[in-house]
């Protein structure tokens, strides 16, 4: 094995690692945790509506939300380490970024004009 | 607080990238007026106009660029990531081309379906600018990006006829393979940089050039994985297999663009990646690159007679076009780079005029019939029409007199040209798939000039009243067909502009 | 502008005609009658006002340097072989560019007139004007391919216009057969093609007298003969002259225009400008001069006792053509061209002529029954004697000056074979054409007689425009020849079908160019006369063929060969005259044909060749093909083409089986793809 591939060792590793813990989180919940079995408890949101039937396991809104909130995510990413350099950027970074930003904001204009935010 | 340490911030050509910007910028600011002027019964025609300067403004720009980089020689800008070169601008021009044409075809026929024009264009021209990304790539990471900004909006688009169940299929299957395939192309693209620590194509190539690697392999697999990314794109067996559903389900204007720019966008990555990055290894990926094209050719060719769908048959015709233009790939000699671009360059134009002619001919409301027995008699009922997609297939097919002819010729000679008895073989291989290839394409011919012999199946296709040709679709016929004619007659000035376009 | 640059724009000639054709081809039926004919002889008007042109600015040039080629884009570009499209001026392109476009001007100005009335006028037109397009660029070419390109124009051109009234048969049959007649030629040019590309690689006319230096005899004597076989397909020369007579089923104008004006002196077009082959190989010269000097021979015999005015005049363009093939043979180009001219002028006038006569009487070819014309047409009786001197060699009239050149240049180069087959042919044509003009024009008046049994009269004195469609109108009037207006040797006299009315003159319309050719037919000698520095032609010319060895004639050869042959016209004249002078006693008599009789039989059926040729073909040949019909291409052909169908379709199922319209099924089948990729990788490649 090279040692190229050794390095890859400590990745390994911590899959087991991440494996382990999570394996181990859940196995003692379940050992320390009192199990008394009522019917309400086994629907999928105890608290909100029966997801079967006419609806849905989602409502398709949320799929425009959760990209929505990717698209700022993503902007977000971009922005911190910017804004770190923003002094040796100088003003092109400065244009640059604005029209990231600006690009971005249309996307949210476009689907607050075509109704997206509308909730009903 | 941290110092911050100084960027060094890559010099910027701006007129490197102007075609992109001006595509993007066009795209972008179509969203604007779409936000803006949304109830308003203007909207399609203004959007249509701004995105038509737009590419007029991109393909003035590509047009200047070629002057300049055929006789200065390349620009290379933002950190040798992007090169624009005569390959880059020639390919960038068909591309161009394609584009509009996607985007005239559709003006008539969004409002036919009653779908959302702006959005279309936007997409189209967001698609595009992805493509003329990836003709001047020169940087792994920037083929990806471009692989990306080209792909998603072409799901949206194969999608975009939502009411029709075809189209969702369509767009969903090729997003789910497509996502797949971009996986396994970036899984390439990170092995790759793990064997050679660069993903810039010329460092790529300057760092095998000057070391030996001691093991292959993950190079080797990175390169595999590579070239399975870009053959999901251009549709070669046996990743082809999205192919005929999809250009089957897309809208018929969005399979022409698909046929036409995404091949040649594709097949400029291919070039350029293992020529550019990986000319040591031509021993390696050539024996892939011709199984490729051979059983591209036998598939598409030898599928496509079975088909009883006219836009389905398109599409498997479209794989073998595929494995023709490896076959210019494999070549790996300025020949066959040569013959691939004018093959891509005649292509786009014989399929953007069978799709167009398609688009118009079917009847019924919702581009959905397209079988034989619904174009059967087509030349007889309306000759200008039939005449033309009979042009269009027996290019296709190679016919002499037309583009699909010379295309096929250089092609041919450019495998030819090498010699060994590997390339004889797949000579005769596509050979053997151009004669297949003819018994279809005859077949539509044929169903296009007889009357239909079974009277209740196809009272139809009489009764419904006829599609008129609108302005812009008679544009976009006429000229692909005036092109598809002329590469044929006169090919000249055609084989020196791809001449002249194969230098990296 | 200098001259130059003007001979640079040589291509736009045939671009008009080009252009006329597509307009007409696209928009004719909304143009209609006449504008469109009028709009087809503008563009001819323009083309020849373009070719003066090209003559001036080619004369302001000195003599030598007269050759302006412009290369206007490379073509075909095929590694080191590449073959343009190119223009050449020269003298002899001029030359040519000159007489088709002036007498293509004359004959689209008739046709306005000939062709009223038809119901595919404009198509007529369109044809006629493709077909010039296709001769110029036959013309202005730099090159073979070129030249092969406004070849096949030409040939289709002839097919589209003699079947032009497709619905007679015999018209249809015609064309078929001067189309694949003239394929047999095409080989020939296509093979000679084959051997200059292999031997020195381009096709280029200005590298014919280089390259003619430097190959052999041998291959020399090859592409020569290879050019002449596609001559003699073009040029209707023995054996492949049959198409020509049956071509007489076009319309008569274009009988003139094609096939005695331009089409059929692109073959010696073509043997002009292969010159230097000639020049190198003395055997091909010794076998075109005797195809020429036998086709002019054997040509004029049969048309000697023809009964068919068209008929006869096709068998007189074929034996005139052997004249100039003759020229070419002895090394006497510029009498060739010389010939071509003037042959233009008077065989067009002549054909023009033979128009307006068959308009005039009811659409009747047949001599036997016409008589005494010159009362009812006298202008074109005019026009056609002044032809008939021309052709029989009666001086000062155009023929004299070209026939004699040739049998000067025949007799001077020591041919004495073909000189004397030349000069006995030239005693047939005095003959035939007399006959010609005096059983048309003079002596009794028999159309009455054919006319004894007048049938129902029909108004405007016959369907003078031959109009198929016409001919269905009126069903009742039976009339067997309607379809059939060639009479054939040997068939009784045909009833007139002037229906008691009298033949009567054509339009001014179509007297107007028979009158300008004949014009040209009396003074067509002046731009060649053999007397000190008055052969201008020859002097224009003589730059193209440098390096011929011409001989040159001395003062006592000219005098023995020029005395012998205006004798020999004298006396064919007299003999006609002898026999004609009165008409016929008889319709059905011909005495000619009676006296010379059973020669006659054999020259009237033009040596059974046709026939022969027809039964062969119908006979063993159709037997062998429909062998190879039956058994080979049945069977083992058809057997294996359906088997392979089969076995794709077979596959072609397999595939799309597989194309199932599962995603999974598509991921899968992109998984094991990638799968054998790497499985290659890792075990194959870097080895």
């Amino acid at each position: 094995m090279t040692e190229f591939y050794r390095s890859y060792l400590a990745v390994a590793v911590l899959i087991l690692a991440a494996i382990g813990m999570v394996g181990f989180m859940l196995g003692l919940g379940r050992l320390i945790r009192p199990v008394r079995a009522q019917e309400q408890k086994y629907i999928p949101y105890e608290a909100g509506s029966d997801p079967t039937g006419t609806f849905g396991q989602s409502n398709v809104r949320y799929y425009v939300f959760a990209l929505l909130f990717v698209i700022f995510d993503v902007e977000a990413v971009f922005i911190f380490p910017w804004a770190v350099n923003l002094e040796s950027l100088g003003w092109f970074g400065l244009v640059e970024m604005t029209i990231f930003v600006v690009v971005l904001t249309l996307g949210l204009v476009y689907a607050w004009r075509k109704g997206v935010l509308r909730w009903a | 607080m941290i110092a911050a340490a100084p960027i060094a911030t890559p010099a910027v050509d701006l007129w490197a990238i102007a075609p992109i910007i001006a595509l993007v910028a066009t795209g972008v600011g179509l969203v604007l007026i779409r936000a803006l002027l949304r109830r308003n019964q203007a909207v399609t025609p203004v959007c249509f106009s701004v995105a038509v300067v737009g590419l007029l403004v991109a393909a003035g720009l590509l047009a200047r660029q070629w002057h300049r980089v055929r006789d200065d020689g390349p620009i290379v800008s933002l950190a040798d990531m992007v090169r624009v070169d005569p390959f880059a601008v020639f390919l960038g021009i068909v591309i161009v081309a394609a584009t509009l044409a996607g985007l005239l075809l559709a003006y008539a026929y969004l409002r036919r379906e009653d779908l959302e024009a702006p959005e279309y264009f936007a997409l189209l021209l967001l698609s595009a600018a992805g493509m003329l990304m990836m003709t001047t790539a020169n940087d792994l990471v920037v083929v990806f990006v471009a692989l990306e900004v080209l792909s998603i909006p072409l799901y949206v688009l194969v999608a975009f006829d939502r009411r029709r169940l075809r189209s969702q299929e369509a767009g969903l299957k090729y997003f789910v393979l497509g996502a797949f395939s971009s996986a396994v192309f970036l899984y390439g693209i990170a092995l790759v940089y793990g064997a050679t620590g660069t993903t810039s194509l010329s460092g790529i190539a300057t760092f095998l050039a000057g070391n030996t690697l001691f093991e292959q392999t993950t190079l080797l697999v990175g390169l595999g994985l590579l070239l399975v990314g870009l053959g999901f794109k251009v549709a070669a067996v046996p990743f082809h297999m999205w192919t005929p559903d999809v250009y089957q389900g897309a809208p018929t204007p969005v399979t022409a663009f698909m046929a036409a720019a995404t091949k040649a966008a594709a097949f400029a990555a291919v070039l350029r990646i293992v020529l550019t990055a990986f000319p040591q290894y031509r021993d390696d990926w050539r024996p892939i690159l011709w199984v490729l094209a051979a059983l591209s050719m036998l598939v598409g060719a030898v599928a496509a007679l079975v088909q009883n769908d006219v836009k389905r048959t398109l599409a498997y015709s479209s794989i073998a076009h595929a494995g023709y233009i490896l076959m210019g790939v494999y070549a790996a000699s300025s020949r066959g780079r040569e013959a691939a671009l004018l093959y891509l360059l005649v292509y786009a134009f014989m399929a953007i005029g069978a799709f167009a002619v398609v688009m118009i001919a079917a009847p019924g409301p919702d581009d959905a019939k397209h079988s034989y027995d619904d174009y059967r008699g087509l030349a007889v009922r309306r000759p200008v029409l039939g005449g033309l997609l009979i042009f269009f297939v027996l290019a296709q097919a190679g016919v002499p007199l037309t583009s699909g002819f010379v295309g096929k010729l250089e092609l041919f000679g450019s495998v030819a040209q090498a010699g060994e008895t590997s390339d004889y073989v797949l000579l005769v291989i596509g050979v053997l798939s151009a004669v297949i290839a003819f018994a279809f394409y005859l077949r539509i011919a044929w169903t296009l000039v007889t009357a239909p012999d079974d009277d209740t199946a196809v009272a139809a296709a009489y009764s419904t009243r006829p599609r008129r040709v609108d302005g812009w679709t008679g544009i976009v016929l006429a000229g692909a067909a005036a092109l598809t004619l002329v590469v044929g007659v006169l090919p000249g000035t055609f084989i020196h502009f791809a001449r002249d376009a194969v230098f990296f | 502008m200098n001259a130059r640059d003007i001979l640079d724009y040589l291509g736009i000639i045939p671009l008009l005609p080009l252009a006329g054709a597509v307009i007409l081809l696209l928009a004719g039926r909304r143009i209609g009658e006449p504008r469109a004919g009028w709009l087809a002889t503008g563009m001819m008007a323009l083309a020849f006002l373009g070719s003066v042109v090209a003559l001036f600015a080619l004369l302001s040039l000195p003599a030598d340097g007269r050759l302006q080629v412009n290369q206007v884009f490379t073509w075909i570009p095929a590694g080191t072989f590449s073959v343009g499209m190119g223009t050449q001026a020269d003298p002899l392109s001029v030359t040519w560019l000159l007489l088709v476009t002036g007498v293509g001007l004359c004959i689209h100005l008739y046709s306005i007139a000939y062709m009223h009335g038809d119901p595919l006028f404009s198509r007529f037109f369109a044809y006629l004007n493709l077909f010039a397009a296709s001769m110029l660029i036959l013309v202005v070419a730099d090159n073979l391919l070129m030249t092969f390109l406004g070849w096949e124009g030409v040939g289709l051109c002839s097919y589209l216009l003699i079947s032009f009234w497709y619905r007679r048969n015999d018209a249809a049959t015609a064309g078929k057969k001067a189309f694949v007649t003239n394929r047999v030629g095409d080989v020939g040019f296509l093979l000679a093609m084959f051997l200059i590309i292999a031997t020195y690689g381009t096709l280029e006319y200005t590298a014919m007298a280089p390259a003619a230096e430097i190959i052999s005899a041998g291959t020399a004597t090859a592409i020569a003969l290879l050019l002449m076989v596609g001559a003699m397909g073009k040029s209707a020369q023995l054996p492949l002259h049959l198409w020509l007579t049956d071509a007489m089923e076009g319309p008569t104008p274009v009988s003139a225009l094609i096939h005695a004006a331009t089409m059929v002196t692109a073959g010696v077009f073509l043997m002009c400008r292969a010159y230097p082959f000639l020049e190198v190989s003395h055997d091909a010269s010794v076998v075109i001069m005797w195809i020429g000097a036998i086709t002019a021979l054997l040509a004029g015999t049969v048309a000697v006792v023809q009964p068919d005015i068209k008929r006869a005049l096709a068998y007189s363009t074929i034996s005139q053509l052997g004249y100039m093939f003759l020229a070419i043979g002895v090394g006497g180009y510029e009498a060739a061209v010389f010939m071509v001219l003037c042959h233009a002028f008077y065989k067009g006038c002549l054909f023009l002529g033979a128009g307006s006569v068959i308009h005039g009487n009811g659409d009747n070819q047949d001599m036997r029954i016409m008589g005494r014309y010159r009362k009812f047409l006298p202008v074109t009786a005019f026009a056609m004697v002044i032809a008939w001197l021309a052709i029989a060699g009666i001086p000062p009239f155009a023929g004299f000056w070209a026939k004699d050149e040739i049998l000067v240049e025949a007799y001077a180069h020591g041919d004495y074979g073909v000189w004397i087959v030349g000069t006995v042919a030239a005693l047939l044509t005095a003959v035939y054409m007399t006959r010609l003009i005096f059983l048309t024009f003079f002596g009794n008046a028999r159309y009455e007689a054919a006319d004894a049994a007048p049938a129902v009269p029909v108004v405007s004195g016959g369907s003078d425009e031959g109009d198929p469609a016409d001919a269905d109108g009126h069903d009742g009037d039976e009339d067997p020849f309607e379809d059939h207006p060639t009479v054939v040797f040997g068939e009784p006299p045909r009833p007139s079908r002037l229906h008691g009315h009298r033949p009567h003159e054509s339009p001014v319309l179509m007297l107007v160019p028979i009158l300008v050719l004949a014009g040209l037919s009396a003074v067509g000698g002046l731009l060649n006369l053999p007397f000190g520095k008055l052969d201008f032609l020859h002097q224009f010319l003589e730059p193209v063929f440098e390096g011929a060895k011409g001989v040159k004639a001395t003062t006592a050869q000219k005098l023995t060969a020029e005395g012998l042959s205006v004798l020999m016209a004298l006396i064919g004249v007299s003999i006609a005259l002898l026999v004609y002078r009165r008409g016929l006693r008889s319709p059905d008599r011909d005495p000619l044909v009676d006296r010379l009789r059973p020669v006659s039989t054999l020259t009237g059926n033009a040596y059974y060749w046709d026939a022969g040729v027809t039964r062969f073909v119908g006979g063993p040949g159709e037997r062998g093909a429909s062998w190879l019909n039956r058994v080979f291409d049945a069977r083992i052909i058809d057997g294996a083409v359906n088997g392979t169908a089969w076995l794709f379709q077979w596959a072609g199922r397999a595939a799309s089986r597989v194309q199932d319209g599962y995603v999974r099924r598509y991921a899968l089948g992109i998984l094991l793809g990638t799968v054998a990729v790497l499985g290659f990788v890792l075990l194959w490649a870097g080895r």
